[in-house]
């Protein structure tokens, strides 16, 4: 394996045990995220994004289980790892920035507290003064004036507690951050805000980053490359200028298509059709059910994964 | 008073005491500062007002819903204000001002099967005694709205997407044939590949059915794709309004031009230009009830924007766009 890749995640499956069978949340999904790489995973509500994210950090929480895949950081196989050494890379190697960081902070600790907890955890008790120095650059990296330094969670507005997540998710200098749906409860303009602190930081750190959103928009401003989820399985990766400029499998085609322009009024595309059962897919290719295109061939064997051209991969029929 | 208006909105104005702390002095919060609008009766309009959270939208609703008592102007329905109306014609105007909410999944109640609510409906207004009548209706609504009544009716809320539910909802309100839905944010809880079928049903409507929608979202792209008129609001003032089109197109006001500019646009090729920044909430909601409220975060701003209100003005030569902002006019 060579140094260029940090993240690298093979065959990774996760199930949610349910009384009438297991819900296939994540199936055996692969992909690569290149050191300073900025990947998009995205997908609709349940495809399984999120979950494929505590997956990789191992925070699968019963009744969801990890059924198997390996995970490797910078070349290293994790897998083996006890829970308690893999502790200790969440943070330092890995870091998550949740989904509703809103609710994430502690109500009852100020600002610093909980970046300082953080830190301390991984690397034990350190000089005050020293500490402090280390919180303010930290809040002033994420664009925050140093007087949130003593504030509680409620002061503040949902941006800013956005950032005070991303602070804390980089505070100990980690290699790669997935961020979990990280501006999708804000407002226009403070998601513009705290997504430019976002991509600013991973540049001027190097970081690779994980995004999980399902804003296309917001995507094409932010990632290099993007995989595209449905029903627990990628279906589609590729960078990002050339997925919005020739989308290769039905379902990229039609998230694309689906994002409303302030450009030009086109008829809306309309996808009919619900999802299969999650706990039993059809035989064939996940996608079946709600493609426009779907021929016989689609309902026997399941397509696999196929590279073309430009370290794109695709996994459809119909695309040679 | 216009005969051709089914809903007029004037001076509408709504104060909330916000007090800090438990001995901490009251505040006023201004959620709602002199709205007004017309709805016309015909043709039939798709109105948008949009904002950001906090910028009062949800409170137009709950005050044209009845929710909320407004402190002082007047909501008139049919040229009879709704705060001073009789039993009788509450009932009527609830009949005719229809709501769908922003969240899909907690409307249901998860024990009832979906035709629950449609029997509750078909009850509460009296719509039919005959059984097969009711289910009729119930198909015919159902089918507005893309769906189909063998394929729904008999399911719980948790065996339907988002989107499904969302439709439904719409076929609920359609039910009793309102002249007006409030939609507050009926798109933001729904996936993207869905969305468009809900507005769909919206412009449906809207052109076949001749009812008129006020649409409340911070979603300003999907406010063009399907909005008549658009009001544009900021902590409670109307900022920019007129043609969906035209303001977004060419939108005045500074805010506007900034959240236009914020849209993500959805190509790699079209990057979002400057790192901007904004003051907290509490230094702007508070602050100068007596200049424009956009003062604090205004790149634009002049000195007697802190100390002066702007006029709603007509922006020259465009019929039917206004801006509230001292850039223009004079």
């Amino acid at each position: 394996m060579d140094g260029k890749i940090s993240l690298s995640v093979n065959e990774l499956k996760v199930h949610y045990g349910t009384p009438t069978g297991d819900i296939i949340a994540v199936n055996s999904i692969s992909f690569d995220v290149n050191k300073g790489e900025a990947l998009g995973l995205v997908g609709e509500s349940g495809c399984g994004k999120s979950t494929a994210a505590y997956g990789i950090l191992r925070l699968v929480q019963p009744p969801g289980k990890i059924l198997g895949g390996t995970v490797s950081i910078d070349g290293t196989e994790v897998n083996d790892l006890s829970d308690e050494d893999f502790r200790k890379l969440r943070g330092t190697k890995l870091a998550l920035i949740p989904q509703g960081a809103m609710n994430s902070l502690n109500p009852t600790m100020k600002v610093f507290g909980q970046i300082k907890d953080q830190i301390q955890t991984h690397e034990g008790k350190q000089n005050s003064n020293e500490i402090k120095d280390r919180i303010l650059n930290l809040l002033s990296k994420v664009g925050l004036p140093k007087r949130t330094y003593n504030m509680y969670p409620h002061e503040l507005s949902g941006g800013m507690k956005q950032r005070v997540c991303i602070a804390i998710g980089i505070a100990l200098h980690p290699n790669l951050v997935i961020a979990d749906e990280s501006t999708s409860a804000l407002d226009v303009v403070v998601q513009r805000v705290v997504a430019q602190t976002l991509s600013h930081i991973q540049k001027e750190m190097g970081v690779s980053m994980i995004m999980i959103s399902h804003d296309m928009g917001l995507m094409a401003q932010m990632v290099d490359r993007i995989a595209v989820m449905y029903a627990g399985n990628i279906v589609e990766i590729s960078p990002t200028n050339q997925l919005f400029k020739n989308p290769s499998h039905p379902y990229s085609k039609i998230l694309i298509e689906s994002i409303p322009s302030i450009k030009d009024k086109n008829p809306l595309k309309l996808v009919e059709g619900i999802t299969h059962d999650p706990r039993r897919p059809p035989p064939g290719c996940i996608f079946q059910l709600r493609c426009p295109l779907v021929e016989p061939r689609c309902k026997e064997t399941s397509p696999s994964m196929k590279k073309i051209s430009n370290g794109r991969e695709v996994s459809c029929h119909l695309v040679s | 008073m216009n005969t051709n208006n089914i809903l007029e909105i004037d001076g509408a104005t709504k104060v909330f005491n916000v007090s800090s702390g438990f001995f901490g002095e009251k505040k006023e919060l201004v959620a709602l500062d002199n709205f007004n609008l017309d709805i016309a009766a015909k043709p039939a309009s798709i109105t948008t007002i949009a904002g950001e959270s906090g910028s009062g939208k949800t409170t137009i609703a709950n005050l044209i819903l009845g929710f909320m008592k407004l402190d002082s102007g007047n909501i008139r329905f049919e040229g009879k204000d709704i705060d001073t109306m009789s039993k009788e014609e509450v009932i009527n105007y609830r009949r005719n001002v229809q709501a769908v909410f922003q969240d899909p999944f907690g409307v249901y109640n998860p024990f009832y099967r979906i035709s629950h609510i449609f029997d509750l409906v078909i009850k509460h207004f009296k719509l039919t005694k005959s059984k097969s009548e009711a289910r009729e209706m119930v198909e015919a609504s159902l089918n507005a709205v893309g769906l189909r009544g063998e394929e729904v009716l008999e399911k719980y809320p948790h065996q339907l997407s988002g989107g499904q539910r969302q439709r439904m909802m719409m076929a609920r309100a359609y039910l009793i044939r309102p002249k007006i839905i409030v939609a507050d944010e009926p798109v933001s809880m729904v996936d993207a590949s869905l969305r468009a079928a809900i507005l769909e049903v919206m412009r449906k409507l809207r052109d076949e059915e001749g009812i008129s929608f006020i649409y409340i979202t911070h979603d300003l792209s999907t406010a063009y794709q399907v909005g008549d008129n658009i009001y544009i609001l900021y902590q409670g003032n109307v900022v920019e309004s007129g043609q969906t089109t035209e303001v977004i197109d060419n939108p005045q006001h500074p805010y506007v031009q900034l959240l236009i500019d914020s849209i993500p646009v959805p190509d790699p090729e079209e990057p979002w230009q400057e790192m901007i920044d904004i003051p907290e909430e509490e230094e702007t909601r508070f602050s100068n009830s007596l200049g424009c409220r956009y003062f604090a975060r205004c790149p634009k701003r002049l000195d007697y924007c802190q100390s002066q209100s702007p006029d709603y003005k007509q922006f020259s030569g465009k019929s039917n766009h206004w801006i509230s902002c001292h850039l223009y006019g004079d």
